[in-house]
């Protein structure tokens, strides 16, 4: 069905081609993924197919592509619009008309088809997608999920024989994400559809592929496979096949199912060499914990909010150590909690004024031991700081946005040291409850406190000193178009000495040269570089919005690493995140947000354990057992 | 918590899954039953614009604010009561409160510069700045007399009418569904005008987050400057995504075009270009004195000719219409309630000018005369022939 020809394709004034020697072959009614890591031509490959490359993005392709037996030389993208149907990277701008019914339409009104034909085909995809409510409603008010799936609604009533995808679940939560991939799975197995997609996060799609071609590296050939023979050498891999390696098991699992039946040696093993790490850090929540929202909130506002998070950790403490199991487990934690103590005692007091003599630390400190780290941290800092023991306070939060309750009755508190998720569905009121932290939403009714000032009235350049946001477009925050001028400009506004900022980007992104303009950076480098830029004030509290959003893996190891080193630092992190494997990885504590409401607020392991959504694959696959991470798995198996 | 909330739980649990089942069945018989109406809006968006646009015309009839009043009043009942929950219905509020900034601003340069309108009766005195020779005829502050500022109070609420009108076709059909409705040849046209008009809102939505973003810099989100540093990065995402906009539209065959013999172009463009020489010849000798003869055939033939060669033009592109509205009675009656109160508030102003321009020198309570109001009460009739648009 698509047949891609020894092809390489070469972007004007680049020196070299961003992909060459592509030359797979899709046959018809299969789902293929393309995979590999960012900027290794996935979009580059799938634009190719629809014929926008090059006709539209301009360029030199040379070999052939052909599509259903058209050649993209000859054929315009327009000519392909009855075989091809394309869905970037963002649906919003792929919309041109503004309610469902118009848009499902608007391809076939294009291509002349006969009305009765469109009226019919109309019903027939608002029935197979689930949107027959939503059909007179205008594109502006869906979610996430419904506007990915009128989008792909769209592009399927001209009925192409041949779907491609730009990362259809990315920017969404688990449950729309699963409902996309039901369609596209309905698509492939009862229509015969051929698809073609890219995706970041395999561990929510490779599942479903029949084959995966994975472009390993910029301008190197294309591997096509089956997935599991694939992902045995991919270098971008899910953490069920991380597992898989790990213990060594074949044939690779790619489902939690798969895994789940060849686990039980592992389960047996980890449960012989060491209890699982973390039951030390959730034998107490029972306090506040998943389950009726409504038992949870007034429990929740009955401690006042100075010991809520305070005494919580700290009574769980004793017992929680005690039925740790053996002496050796409990000596480890409680050798580096020592150290822990002391290094927030150190930097605690720090906050405004002498900022300078420690501007590098944090990701000196990453790659040791983070998984001990995450569960003891959260005792010493209030400890140690009885007067204060939460750096941000909110109390009865709600917020109204265009005349939608965007939050009710919120309560959060953060302490020092602390590493909170924020998830829950798109449109939950995640970024609303961080841009309230930051003073960018106005409060109905409630308190924010953050380190002391409210931040809606502390004039701003007082305000990234105690408190700094990455935006969920990190780009929003970039103005100048060179690196070093973006820097200089950093230490500008937070009256940090000059070169501060440049030494964060340093160790953040090693190898970034000094006139790069910020739009030529990938993803996950921009995501580095206004990380560095909030970091130069040295904010206590630190809030990042999507963090992971179209980033590798390897980019988000990074971004773990540097996470967890300013956690240990004494950095209070609050991220808001579908990425329940992200949350898994970072947080101490995970927060439920649903329709504004705090549905769940405990610490991680509880909340994700009892969640099927919302739980990480290892989770899973080890089920009766608590693990999150294959880090914790590996560390235990060492 | 109490022994027996879960059974009740359990109860409303039931009563919501029927209350579901209801919703689903009632959702899937309701196309059967009325295949079109449910979701479709009830009325030609066009007819909609007619009516507004001739309450439009109406009110540059006349500066009676009783009447102006009264044609507010209309036309926001039936905004109330039948616009959609859309988003762009919305900006109704937003004509409302340009409307007010209108006729505000209109009496403070009234009150501010002064007024040509003779006045006796002196509100309050001014501090009067001396202006130079060569700016004569100008004049800041001075009198201000209660003539000039009635005076000015009218003409802005005439203004302010004119625009609460266009807000109310804004509200009640988006500028978009007109779309459907033009030729096919103009139809690619008209997207990228509709195309173009969205850029502008999206733009202010850009401009507020980049603003609010400068604050996490730590640099003041308010001011002239921040609006400035924020341009570039603007229009870069302005830009980038029309682009990608303009991706979508090409790839899902925006733009095709049908193979048309080469005589019907000819034809056409013949047509089309002739026609629009004919228009202007025509409207020439409309407008001259001399030639009052041969201006209004000419005007029609250049007319027709236009029309036809749209029409042929239509012919090269391909494209179909999904579900056009339909121009039914109740859009004949819309715009005819809407013509006629134009027509008759004309006739008025013509035979009773006292009453629709009520004087300010010397100054009169303004009378409301009875047969206009009863015509602008026409305007009405879209409240009571045209279905509510379900919510």
């Amino acid at each position: 069905m698509i047949r891609f020809e020894d092809v390489s394709v070469t972007y004007e004034g680049a020196a070299r081609p961003t992909v060459a020697g592509v030359d797979f072959e899709v046959p018809e009614g299969e789902l293929v993924l393309l995979a590999g890591p960012s900027g290794v031509g996935k979009s580059t490959v799938l634009g190719a197919v629809s014929g926008l490359v090059p006709h539209f993005t301009g360029g030199t392709l040379r070999g052939r592509v052909t599509v259903a037996g058209r050649d993209t030389r000859t054929h315009q993208p327009r000519q392909l619009a009855d075989v091809v149907g394309t869905v970037g990277q963002d649906p919003l701008a792929h919309f041109v008309t503004d309610t469902v019914e118009d848009e499902l339409a608007y391809g076939m009104e294009s291509l002349g088809l006969a009305p009765a034909v469109m009226r019919r085909r109309v019903e027939e995809t608002l029935d197979l997608l689930g949107l027959a409510g939503l059909r007179g409603r205008p594109i502006a008010t869906l979610s996430g999920g419904q506007r990915q799936r009128v989008a792909i609604g769209s592009v399927l009533t001209p009925h192409p024989q041949v779907l491609v995808l730009d990362e259809p679940t990315s920017a969404l939560d688990p449950a729309a994400a699963e409902e996309v991939l039901a369609v596209l799975q309905r698509l492939v197995h009862d229509l015969g559809t051929t698809v073609l997609m890219a995706e970041h996060r395999l561990e929510r799609v490779i599942q479903y592929a029949d084959r995966v071609v994975l472009l390993p590296a910029p301008g190197a050939a294309p591997v096509t496979g089956p997935p599991a023979e694939v992902m045995a050498v991919s270098p971008v891999y899910p953490p069920v096949v991380a597992l898989g390696r790990l213990a060594g098991w074949s044939p690779l699992p790619l489902t939690v199912r798969d895994a789940r039946r060849q686990a039980p040696a592992l389960r047996t093993r980890l449960s012989a060499t060491k209890p699982p790490a973390h039951t030390p850090a959730t034998g107490d929540p029972a306090t506040v914990t998943t389950g009726d929202p409504a038992a949870a909130a007034p429990a929740d506002q009955g401690t006042t909010p100075a010991t809520g998070t305070a005494t919580t950790p700290a009574t769980g403490d004793p017992a929680a150590v005690t039925p740790g199991g053996p002496a050796a487990v409990a000596a480890v934690p409680a050798g580096s909690r020592v150290a822990g103590a002391v290094r927030v005692g150190a930097v605690v007091p720090r906050p405004r004024g002498q900022a300078a003599p420690t501007p590098g630390r944090p990701p000196h400190r990453a790659p040791r031991t983070p998984v001990r780290r995450s569960f003891f941290r959260r005792r010493p800092a209030p400890a140690q700081e009885p007067p204060r023991g939460h750096l941000a306070e909110i109390r009865a939060l709600s917020v109204r946005r265009d005349h939608v309750q965007a939050l009710r009755r919120v309560d959060l508190t953060v302490a020092p040291g602390e590493t909170v998720a924020l998830m829950g569905r798109n449109g939950a009121g995640k970024s609303t409850l961080l841009g309230s932290l930051v003073g960018l939403v106005a409060p109905a009714s409630g308190t924010v406190d953050v380190d002391g000032a409210v931040p809606l009235r502390t004039p701003p350049q007082d305000l990234v000193r105690r408190v700094g946001l990455v935006p969920q477009e990190p780009r929003d925050l970039l103005y100048a178009d060179t690196v070093a001028a973006e820097c200089a400009a950093a230490d500008r506004d937070a009256a940090a000495a000059p070169g501060t900022c440049r030494a964060l980007v340093s160790e953040l992104l090693p190898g970034v040269a000094d006139d790069t303009h910020p739009r030529d950076l990938s993803e996950g480098q921009r995501l580095a570089l206004a990380l560095a830029v909030v970091l130069t004030a040295r904010p206590p509290l630190l809030l990042l919005d999507e963090p992971t959003r179209g980033l590798d893996y390897a980019a988000k190891a990074r971004l773990v690493a540097v996470l967890r080193g300013l956690a240990a630092e004494g950095h209070a992190i609050v991220l808001a995140t579908h990425d329940v494997e992200l949350a898994a990885e970072l947080a101490h504590r995970v927060v439920l947000l649903a329709e504004g409401e705090v549905i769940a607020d405990g610490p991680t392991a509880e909340i994700v354990v009892s969640s099927p959504s919302f739980a990480p694959q290892v989770t899973k696959i080890l089920a009766p057992q608590r693990w999150l991470t294959v880090a914790q798995v590996r560390e235990a198996l060492r | 918590m109490s022994p027996g909330e879960p059974k009740q739980s359990c109860g409303s649990g039931r009563a919501a899954a029927d209350r579901a089942h209801a919703a689903v069945t009632a959702e899937r018989s309701a196309p059967r039953l009325s295949p079109g109406r449910s979701h479709r809006a009830a009325l030609h968006p066009g007819a909609w614009w007619l009516w507004a646009v001739s309450l439009g015309v109406a009110a540059t009839r006349t500066t009676n604010p009783l009447l102006l009043a009264l044609l507010i009043s209309a036309s926001a009942y039936v905004v109330a009561t039948h616009r959609s929950p859309a988003p762009w219905a919305r900006s109704y509020t937003a004509f409302a409160r340009l409307a007010l900034a209108v006729l505000l601003v209109r009496v403070l340069f009234a009150v501010a510069l002064g007024s040509p309108i003779p006045g006796t009766h002196t509100l309050l005195t001014l501090p009067e700045v001396p202006l130079p020779h060569w700016a004569q005829g100008i004049r800041l502050g001075g009198r201000v007399t209660a003539e000039a500022v009635v005076f000015a109070a009218y003409d802005g609420l005439k203004l302010a009418t004119l625009l609460i009108c266009v807000g109310a076709a804004n509200a009640l059909a988006s500028p978009t569904r007109l779309l459907k409705s033009l030729p096919g040849a103009l139809y690619e046209t008209g997207v990228a005008v509709v195309v173009a008009l969205t850029f502008a809102p999206h733009l202010i939505a850009d401009v507020q987050r980049l603003r609010a973003a400068r604050r996490l810099r730590g640099r003041p989100d308010r001011g002239v400057r921040g609006l400035l540093q924020v341009g570039l990065p603007v229009l870069e995402g302005a830009l980038e995504r029309s682009v990608a906009l303009a991706a979508a539209m090409e790839a899902r065959g925006y733009g095709r075009t049908a193979e048309v013999p080469a005589r019907v172009r000819r034809t056409t463009a013949a047509l089309t270009l002739g026609g629009l020489l004919g228009v202007c010849a025509g409207t020439y000798g409309l407008l001259t004195a001399a030639g009052g003869s041969y201006g209004l055939p000419v005007l029609l033939a250049g007319v027709g000719a236009a029309l036809t060669g749209l029409r042929l033009g239509g012919r090269r592109s391909p494209r179909t219409r999904y579900r056009p509205d339909p121009w039914g009675p109740r859009a004949w009656l819309v715009t005819g309630s809407g013509a006629a109160v134009a027509a008759l508030l004309t006739l008025a102003s013509v035979r009773d000018p006292r009453a629709l321009h009520p004087g300010v020198v010397p100054l009169v309570a303004p009378t409301l005369p009875l047969w206009p109001a009863v015509a602008v009460l026409l305007a009405l009739l879209p409240a009571f022939v045209v279905p509510r648009e379900p919510s």
